[in-house]
């Protein structure tokens, strides 16, 4: 059966696409610049391809920024902050769900607590804290405040709450400990929330700024998003170089999303609604 | 049964340990410190001073506070309404799925997946005043633009321009859900009852969606009170302090003039407003969100 469209419902599928143009037309425009040279782009009236397209601020960029050793850095501290968040988060989330034990209300409220302090309340203090554990400017003491969340033990906690209590009986039966109901149980049956909450790991370590900002300052540990930072900083005039420096870190997050799509909004939706 | 229950015990603290000995560390002990810090004076070079309520006295009394606080407020009066009514006039245009529509999703959520460095550089480049794409743009029909973020006047429009640009796709995606989450069936009685487009929107579906309006207002306020990212990149709390907000101003006196004290009582104070708008939200919410039951 097919239902006619309305005029109206017509004119909010135009004005739809028009909005969806301009969420997708400043990327657009990104890359544009970027093959640009500084007389074209700076040109009025601008031009929208480039007419002489090349790769010199590509070339040029990749002698001022070494991106390869800070997507590099990007992607040690992201995979291993989110590997050890969802480690940490899945275990505290199932003493909490399956497990009794003495002070287990003391414990929630701590982690509860934890949830409402804002970053910039901890910022200063955080710092001296690294500054007198020898770990500013490291990796390790950018990664390690992150490993981890109060959010994501409670996110663990909600599905593995879930898991039938007459599969863990007969586990502990066959004689099981917890740890293998955890390893071999557990974790297997919370994939798609372990999976929901790595993406959303992944990408507030990848995309972090402030914290980074404050911890590190040698130009080989700097992440992404400082590298680029910099190189504006420095050539604040040079928009074609800076341009090629944002559409090369965008790619490999754009290829991503694309490939993740479905994945990535649900987990957004599923934490924006849990939180 | 004694000796069970201690083994019982040990596998939960062994399980908890991993994460409640970082959350402790790295979140509650700076907690603490916080806020003895704030009643103190150190540049982190010499021994910290303890003077009182003096950074507190200071604060209350210290314009650059009132209109970082101000500056805050403005950005939350812009930027609220336009990624309400955008994202939820988005959401219920996508609310029927058709061809294509997954691809329109997407397109609105790039810019939230994308990190802010990048979102403020560019927005940056295009309202850069000479040579950005707005101003050359304008220049063809003979418009000479404003300075854009370089303008007293414009700067903090062009901030809440890029980030409502940046988190529609969010605030579109929650609304999304709600939409879904209301049972066609209501708005089918009210079309069968004569109710035209415009009043199911009205009397119907917004007042349904509430609870999803509720969480966007408060996650976004919450979120917008430690706006820092977009500031620090687009205008630097610039031109003339007409951008310095909260955050930007914690920040540059703990680690430009290194008043690590006065930079924690910033930050309790932050802290304090935070928490109170929060609850006075929760305790608004009976008079104007419809839970269903």
């Amino acid at each position: 059966m097919k239902i006619k469209k309305s005029p109206v419902q017509r004119f909010y599928r135009i004005a739809l696409l028009a909005g969806a143009g301009v969420m997708i037309f400043p990327f657009f425009w990104m890359a544009s610049s970027s093959l640009k040279d500084e007389a074209e782009a700076f040109a009025t009236p601008p031009t929208l391809i480039p007419k002489a397209a090349n790769l010199d601020n590509y070339r040029r960029v990749l002698e001022f920024l070494d991106i390869k050793q800070l997507f590099m850095n990007s992607l040690t501290v992201s995979i291993s902050v989110t590997f050890l968040q969802i480690l940490t988060a899945s275990m505290a989330g199932y003493a909490f769900a399956r497990l009794q034990f003495r002070g287990k209300n003391f414990f929630f409220l701590t982690y509860m607590i934890t949830m409402m302090i804002p970053m910039q309340v901890i910022i200063v203090p955080l710092f001296i804290e690294m500054k007198y554990l020898g770990l500013i400017d490291s990796l390790v003491g950018l990664g390690l405040p992150m490993i981890a969340s109060a959010f994501g033990t409670f996110f663990m906690r909600q599905a593995m709450a879930a898991i039938p209590k007459e599969i863990e009986e007969a586990a502990l039966i066959d004689g099981a400990g917890h740890f293998r109901i955890f390893f071999k149980i557990a974790i297997p049956l919370t994939i798609p929330a372990l999976s929901a909450l790595s993406i959303l790991a992944f990408m507030s370590v990848w995309n972090a700024f402030l914290w980074p900002l404050i911890v590190i300052f040698s130009p080989e540990k700097m992440t992404l998003p400082l590298g680029l930072a910099n190189l504006h900083g420095q050539y604040a005039t040079d928009w074609p170089l800076v341009m090629a420096g944002t559409t090369l870190s965008v790619i490999p997050i754009a290829v991503v999303y694309l490939l993740l799509q479905k994945r990535i909004t649900q987990s957004f939706l599923t934490a924006g609604l849990k939180g | 049964m004694t000796v069970v229950s201690t083994r019982r015990n040990f596998t939960a603290y062994f399980f908890l340990a991993p994460s409640y000995i970082p959350l402790v560390a790295f979140l509650i002990l700076p907690m603490f410190a916080a806020v003895l810090l704030s009643f103190t004076e150190w540049d982190l070079l010499t021994p910290p001073q303890w003077i009182g309520f003096e950074n507190f006295t200071e604060l209350f009394k210290d314009k650059k506070f009132y209109s970082a606080l101000g500056n805050t407020l403005y950005f939350i009066a812009g930027y609220l309404p336009i990624v309400y009514i955008l994202g939820l006039a988005a959401a219920l245009a996508l609310n029927s799925k058709f061809r294509g529509s997954g691809w329109i999703r997407a397109a609105y959520f790039l810019p939230v997946i994308t990190s802010w460095v990048i979102v403020a550089l560019l927005w940056k480049w295009i309202l850069n005043p000479q040579g950005g794409l707005v101003n050359s743009g304008l220049a063809v029909f003979g418009i000479t633009g404003p300075g854009w973020w370089t303008s007293t006047t414009w700067a903090m429009p062009s901030v809440i321009l890029a980030s409502a640009w940046k988190d529609l796709g969010y605030v579109m995606l929650i609304l999304l859900a709600g939409l879904q989450a209301i049972p066609p069936e209501y708005k089918e009685a009210a079309a069968i009852d004569g109710a035209s487009n415009w009043q199911i929107l009205r009397k119907i579906t917004i007042p349904l969606l509430t609870p999803s309006t509720f969480f966007v207002i408060v996650v976004s306020l919450i979120n917008n009170f430690q706006v820092f990212d977009q500031i620090w990149l687009m205008t630097e709390g610039g031109p003339e302090g007409s951008t310095s907000v909260i955050l930007y101003n914690i920040v540059s006196n703990s680690f430009d003039y290194g008043r690590m004290g006065y930079a924690s009582a910033m930050s309790m104070a932050l802290f304090v407003i935070i928490l109170a708008i929060t609850l006075i939200q929760l305790r608004l919410q009976k008079r104007w969100v419809h839970y269903e039951d």
